[in-house]
């Protein structure tokens, strides 16, 4: 059955028709056209789809649409809006934080998350909060220091 | 997945009536389990009732020295209560070892223990600790709930609310996980609690189960080496592509010795 489903996406109120099964990846990606939000794997294993909701970084694969409504969602669309980029965004692109640059928006929001519990975070703490985010090109070692140099400029204020 | 309707519950009552009014419902917490498992159509409800809405049952108390977490608490928020940390620190470890950080923002205490998956982490929690479960219509200790592979004694419709977690005097949990999943191949919960030493093991049977001769020895002398000559016997023990019986019994052992040795380390620390 179709239902209308409502949310606030990257700031702006959304709504739109879905199924009842539709994955809020889906709906992102299909009804809202917002495609920087990626499938990887589909099976909570790879990290391409997170997102977050009401400030919490999950992956979209694994969320209903339907539960997500009334819900605040921030894609890495938000991040800069027409704005220049996001710290996070500048860093990755400053130490070649991507390959072929289809887990770079996962890895972004995962790693935006982890810097709200710690905002100077070590290799370790990196590496390991990035446990849920695969990248198949193996770049992590700058993935790694894109986070860092981010953390750095986020705690400098620009 | 096949379609299905949803619906939201406000309360544990309104979820009970539509689940009743329904073919074949399921609850949905989190939905980390469910809905893969619906995904790869091993399960195929008529109904969803989205539980996730109701906000008494999300809560984390310490009530004299007893953890009480509401069915609906994530694992990241059992991993970071500080009151957790303090009363059973070692169930907040176990909490933020589940999956990765973002399984642990969505997933569940409830779901994972009504789910009762054999490599699922709480339940050698549960049992380790002799945590008691309270559903909307009895309560149920942690010994008599987990009855057989993805098995449990609730009945039809019947929906966990709390449960509960006596403070132990130490304790620990060590596993041995798979790389991808993070779901445990062995993992072993090592209690010394008021009414004796209690290990508990999960990922290597059909249910999580106890061993006997390591509590006793533990009862004895609270030492890794007191479980380091204690093998457990290989039959019974799940076998598939991660690990055989035999593999998974060895690591029985392994990861006891290593559990009693973090229970004691982290009580040398100041007191918690």
């Amino acid at each position: 059955m179709t239902v209308a489903v409502t949310m606030t996406v990257n700031g702006q109120q959304r709504s739109g028709p879905c199924e009842e099964r539709t994955l809020l990846v889906a709906f992102l990606r299909e009804t809202l056209r917002l495609t920087g939000t990626h499938v990887g794997c589909d099976t909570s294993q790879c990290g391409a789809c997170v997102v977050h909701i009401d400030g919490q970084s999950v992956k979209s694969c694994t969320v209903l649409a339907v539960q997500a409504e009334g819900c605040e969602i921030l894609t890495v669309e938000g991040l800069a809006g027409r704005g220049p980029l996001h710290p996070m965004q500048q860093a990755f692109h400053e130490n070649h934080g991507l390959q072929c640059g289809f887990c770079t928006p996962g890895m972004m929001m995962s790693a935006l998350d982890l810097l709200k519990h710690d905002p100077d975070p070590g290799e370790r703490q990196i590496r390991e909060h990035l446990e849920g985010n695969f990248c198949r090109c193996t770049g992590y070692h700058n993935i790694v220091r894109s986070i860092r140099a981010a953390a750095a400029r986020m705690a400098g204020g620009s | 997945m096949y379609a299905f309707r949803y619906r939201r519950a406000a309360s544990v009552a309104e979820a009970r009536r539509l689940f009743e009014d329904c073919e074949d419902a399921r609850y949905l917490a989190g939905g980390h389990t469910l809905l893969p498992t619906m995904k790869l159509r091993l399960a195929a409800p008529s109904d969803l009732i989205d539980i996730a809405g109701i906000a008494d049952l999300r809560q984390i108390r310490v009530e004299e020295g007893t953890v009480v977490a509401g069915a609906l608490a994530r694992h990241n928020q059992v991993a970071h209560s500080r009151e957790v940390q303090g009363a059973i620190p070692a169930l907040a470890e176990l909490a933020g070892r589940i999956g990765d950080f973002q399984v642990r923002n969505r997933g569940t205490i409830g779901g994972s223990v009504a789910n009762a998956d054999p490599a699922a982490d709480y339940p050698a929690a549960l049992l380790a600790l002799g945590a008691t479960i309270t559903t909307d219509r009895r309560r149920i200790a942690a010994g008599d709930f987990f009855t057989d592979l993805f098995e449990t004694a609730l009945d039809e419709g019947e929906i966990v609310t709390r449960i509960a977690f006596p403070r132990p005097r130490r304790a620990a949990y060590m596993k041995f996980p798979n790389p991808a999943s993070r779901y445990a191949i062995v993992g072993v919960f090592v209690a010394q609690t008021a009414q004796g030493a209690r290990v508990a093991v999960t990922g290597a049977g059909p249910a999580v189960f106890r061993v006997g001769e390591m509590e006793a020895a533990l009862d004895a002398d609270f030492a890794p080496e007191a479980v380091a000559g204690i093998a457990i016997p290989e039959d019974g023990l799940a076998s598939d592509l991660h690990a055989t019986p035999d593999y998974r019994a060895h690591l029985v052992t392994v990861m006891a010795k290593r559990a009693v040795a973090r229970a004691i380390a982290r009580t040398a620390a100041p007191a918690a």
